[in-house]
């Protein structure tokens, strides 16, 4: 199979580019693929959720400010689609630069450190994200007129 | 388009109307070149005439050092893939008429195989991804003592992708195949499917086994190239989706 390139006169060729490298079994592309389409599936209603009831309802964009994000997150239902929300986008996020990295990239170091810094990126954004989704107090400062304060 | 051909129709009741085309070959002689580059070849044309009859011009009257493969020229063999006006083509099925002949038609290797010389590429990754795939009938039990008979439906499964002709102009033509080398390829796929659907195979199993690989049917990203490079108008990207398909409810 080798033997056809490199006949002498042709410059060799790079063959071990083709060499399939995979060893793995495993079903990990399988449940990557499924969990791309169903993310993007509950991203779509959560993200659209989300815009709308933001933007479109009560007086729209012009309620958007500190007091609106505060009541918001005083209510567990809006912590819990906020946190699935991160959670969805981030980690669909995380899984499709995954791919971009592996498609890209051509030596192993390289990929190591792109993976890496995806990997620190997201930690950070997932508990950060959850960490002020939860522990959100708006009346930390004591003079706050919020109404949720009095 | 069209306007082209119809120029010296006067000439004589029924003759076929010729034309004057450029072809911007890419060439690569590795015994000298450090890298491809492109060559201009001014050629006339019937309007009958395909791009594989244009290079065969070339080739015999004005640079006997042009190389491609081609050997059948009836669209059959499989040979003359390459990229006409950056599109993965049969050369001997595609008219020049049809390729925007009032400019420089341009023609490559198909991409992401390593180029020996012109526009003859190391076809070997593609072979030997398609034998990985184990392109055979693969049975259980005993030999039965006649044919192994088979409904027109169980046959009408797996039709479209028994057309196949390996090519490769699908497989050259997807990006993930370009990055890296190490995707399978349309193509392998096609031909896995075309055992895993057909009703008298009994190595279905393993066969989706070996495309459950990180580089297998996952990669894909049914970006449609490989349909629309298809020579033989296989659904490629469809086939790919029902071996995926099979994958997850083989699973569940
Ligand atoms: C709004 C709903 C969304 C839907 C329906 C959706 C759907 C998808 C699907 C199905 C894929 C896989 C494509 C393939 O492999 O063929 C994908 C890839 C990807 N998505 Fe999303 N997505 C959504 C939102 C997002 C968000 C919010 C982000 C960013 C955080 C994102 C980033 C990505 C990236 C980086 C890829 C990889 C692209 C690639 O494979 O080249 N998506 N998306
Ligand atoms: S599926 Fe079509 S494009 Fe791909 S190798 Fe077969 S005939 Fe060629
Ligand atoms: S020469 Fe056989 S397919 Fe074109």
């Amino acid at each position: 199979m080798t033997a056809t390139t490199s006949e002498p006169g042709l410059r060799p060729v790079q063959k071990s580019r083709y060499k399939r490298r995979s060893k793995g079994r495993g079903n990990f592309e399988m449940w990557s693929w499924v969990f791309m389409r169903g993310s993007g599936v509950l991203l779509l209603f959560l993200v659209f959720g989300h815009l709308f009831v933001n933007l479109m309802l009560g007086q729209g964009i012009h309620a958007i400010d500190f007091a609106f994000v505060a009541g918001k997150w005083s209510n567990p239902f809006w912590q819990v689609w906020d946190m699935l929300m991160l959670w969805l986008a981030e980690l669909h996020g995380f899984n499709g630069v995954r791919t971009i990295i592996n498609d890209y990239t051509e030596k192993d170091s390289t990929r190591w450190v792109l993976k890496t810094l995806l990997v620190v990126s997201a930690l950070v954004v997932l508990v950060l994200g959850t960490l002020v989704i939860f522990t959100f107090d708006p009346c930390v400062d004591p003079g706050s007129t919020l109404s949720q304060c009095k | 388009m069209t306007a082209t051909v119809e120029e010296n129709t006067e000439a004589k009741p029924g003759a076929v109307p010729t034309f004057e085309v450029t072809l911007r070959i890419e060439r690569y002689n590795p015994e000298v070149d450090d890298a491809p580059h492109f060559e201009d070849y001014r050629v006339t044309v019937h309007g009958t005439d395909r791009v594989l009859d244009a290079l065969h011009q070339i080739k015999w009257d004005q640079d006997g050092s042009l190389s491609f493969r081609r050997s059948c020229a009836h669209g059959v063999c499989g040979s003359d893939a390459m990229r006409i006006n950056g599109k993965n083509r049969l050369a001997c099925k595609t008219l020049v008429k049809d390729v925007n002949p009032g400019k420089p038609i341009t023609v490559e290797p198909i991409k992401g195989l390593p180029v020996e010389k012109d526009l003859i590429v190391d076809m070997e990754p593609f072979f030997q991804a398609y034998r990985d795939v184990m392109p055979f009938l693969v049975t259980t039990g005993n030999e039965p003592t006649r044919e192994r008979l088979q409904s027109q439906e169980d046959r009408e499964r797996f039709d479209d992708t028994t057309k196949c002709i390996l090519c490769a102009a699908c497989t050259t033509s997807c990006p993930v195949f370009w990055n890296d080398g190490q995707y399978f390829g349309p193509q392998a796929i096609v031909g896995a499917h075309r055992f895993i659907f057909d009703s008298r195979d009994d190595g279905a199993a393993q066969r989706l086994e070996i495309l459950n690989d990180k580089e297998g049917v996952w990669r894909c990203r049914t970006t449609f190239n490989c349909t629309d490079a298809c020579p033989r108008g296989i659904q490629v990207t469809k086939a790919i989706q029902e071996v995926k398909r099979a994958l997850l409810t083989n699973k569940f």
